[in-house]
């Protein structure tokens, strides 16, 4: 059984950004909407002070949340450990996005565009409307995931069948993976480092893991 | 005035949400309500004519609320499809419930028979004890996902029925009985109770920071106009003084406004999403590791505020 999981190395990402613009380019999401985000983090007290750059997305969880709550089972998750949605059976009704505790979904009612009701050639050739009024999160580039199951290529180490957000990282932050595989990236990179999962207090078991120092 | 400079910080705290506005608010405020007085309507089971107009007003709060939600979907049209998960979602729970409280109060009211009017009360008490759950299953706002709202909710919700009989008794020829009265003073002091075993409940468990300071903010008015005054109008009542039906009334209309203010603050203004937890800030070159930062959050169990 496999299980796709991201590994991001807090130490090396330098909150450019470049993840969340690939993200964009890669999923044509509306104006204002960031499936993957950089959190530009400041805590502390002068002169103890620390900066910190936090890539935050779904956390596509083993037990996530959403998929419980929804009413129409849009959201569900699948058997590689991606949590899907269906945006033919979603009604928008957000109660997903009250579940998530990592801020990862959002609703966009009506469209807009980057300058204003009318879109550019690209963004028109782009929408979709099946994504209006309904839930969107990360999908972990499902597209790409599925092209590997057919070619078999593999995840995280094949480009083309990698997340774009990960194939993007300038400081090579993001490792995508099967972390059921011991002998994938991702596995090996956590048996070798110290890491936690968000918020793994409320149950949710996380699929993205932060690394903050080396065993 | 100098517009205060957004600090990335703040970005990193917890937010409000806004995703469920007040139509979504008013399915909790009204629906509850409604729910509460289905129950309390064949408990009390008054005189025909009575519990006939507080069985429509029930329906027609759960009714309401369910259409403020309707209009705030984003696919009306698919709206059916939320029967699809009954295994798991107290939302596709509650909507099977209201049909059922739809069927069962409709034919009470149009027939008046006691067994589909307890019926329709079970029913009413099932329509909320969801709702109770749809906010508890919310694990990204923590001011829902504490257990303890689960009673608040049901608390408030039965108070506001008890309260909306109140009043449609004080408006019929049935005078308002003497144990319906102090029922409605005991549920005063059980959602006392629960506001404040849910508010102790958050402050040691842990809340964001702008989750406690509203709740703590509409403590006292809630404390006032909700289960104090009603409770002396009440008390009033009982003890014979003149206007009784009028101090019924009114102690019924306090109850009921209480409710729907706490429900409102806590569906709309205290709700702000988790936020995020670094339990550990990275090691950087030659550095070490930061202490663990969690911006928004007063001090938590394993984890320091940033």
């Amino acid at each position: 059984m496999k299980r796709y999981v991201m590994s991001i190395d807090l130490r090396r990402c330098v909150g450019c950004q470049t993840c969340t613009a690939a993200c964009k380019g890669a999923n044509a999401t509306p104006p204002g909407i960031q499936w993957r985000r950089v959190l530009d983090i400041e805590t502390g007290e002068f002169p103890d002070v620390r900066r910190t750059f936090l890539p935050m997305a779904c956390m596509h969880c083993a037990n996530p949340p959403c998929e419980k709550v929804c009413p129409t089972r849009a959201t569900t998750k699948r058997a590689d450990g991606l949590v899907a949605i269906d945006y033919d059976l979603c009604i928008g009704c957000a109660n997903c996005v009250m579940a998530c505790p990592y801020d990862a979904r959002s609703i966009v009612h009506e469209a807009h565009f980057a300058y204003g009701d009318t879109p550019m050639a690209s963004e028109a050739a782009r929408f979709d409307p099946d994504r209006i009024g309904v839930s969107m999160k990360c999908t972990f580039c499902v597209d790409r995931i599925d092209l590997a199951a057919r070619t078999g290529q593999i995840p995280g180490v094949d480009p083309e069948v990698t997340p774009a957000c990960v194939n993007s990282c300038i400081s090579g932050a993001m490792e995508f993976g099967d972390i059921e595989d011991p002998e994938s990236s991702v596995s090996r990179l956590l048996a070798q480092t110290q890491h936690y999962r968000m918020h793994e207090e409320l149950g949710t078991e996380p699929g993205v893991y932060y690394i903050w120092d080396q065993s | 005035m100098k517009k205060p400079l957004l600090r990335a910080s703040s970005l990193a705290s917890p937010k409000q949400q806004h995703n469920w506005d007040w139509r979504a608010a008013t399915n909790f405020i009204a629906g509850g309500a409604g729910g509460g007085l289905l129950l309390w309507a064949a408990v009390v089971n008054a005189s025909a004519d009575a519990t006939r107009m507080a069985i429509l007003l029930g329906l027609i709060l759960i009714g309401s609320g369910l259409t403020c939600v309707w209009f705030e979907i984003g696919r009306p049209w698919r709206a059916l499809n939320v029967y699809r998960h009954f295994a798991t979602s107290w939302m596709t729970r509650e909507a099977v419930v209201a049909l059922g409280v739809f069927v069962a109060g409709g034919l009470a009211f149009l027939t008046g028979a006691s067994a589909l009017s307890f019926l329709a009360g079970i029913l009413g008490l099932t329509f909320l004890y969801s709702q109770a759950r749809i906010l508890a299953a919310n694990k990204g706002i923590p001011a829902w996902r504490h257990p303890r709202s689960i009673s608040l909710m049901i608390a408030t919700g039965l108070a506001e029925g008890a309260g909306f009989l109140v009043c449609v008794l004080s408006l019929s020829s049935t005078p308002v009985a003497f144990p319906v009265l102090a029922g409605l003073i005991a549920l005063i002091v059980v959602r006392a109770y629960f506001w404040k075993s849910y508010l102790g409940g958050l402050v040691a468990d842990g809340a964001p920071d702008a989750t406690l300071k509203v709740l703590s903010g509409i403590a006292p008015r809630l404390l006032v106009v909700g289960h104090v005054l009603p409770a002396l109008a009440v008390v009033a009542a009982m003890a014979g003084m003149p206007g009784r039906a009028g101090l019924s009334f009114a102690a019924g209309i306090m109850v009921v406004a209480g409710g729907w203010f706490l429900k409102f603050t806590l569906v709309r203004r205290a709700a702000f999403t988790q936020g995020l937890a670094l339990l550990h800030l990275p090691v950087r070159g030659q550095g070490t590791a930061g202490a663990a930062a969690k911006p928004g959050w007063k001090v938590a169990p394993g984890v320091k505020a940033g």
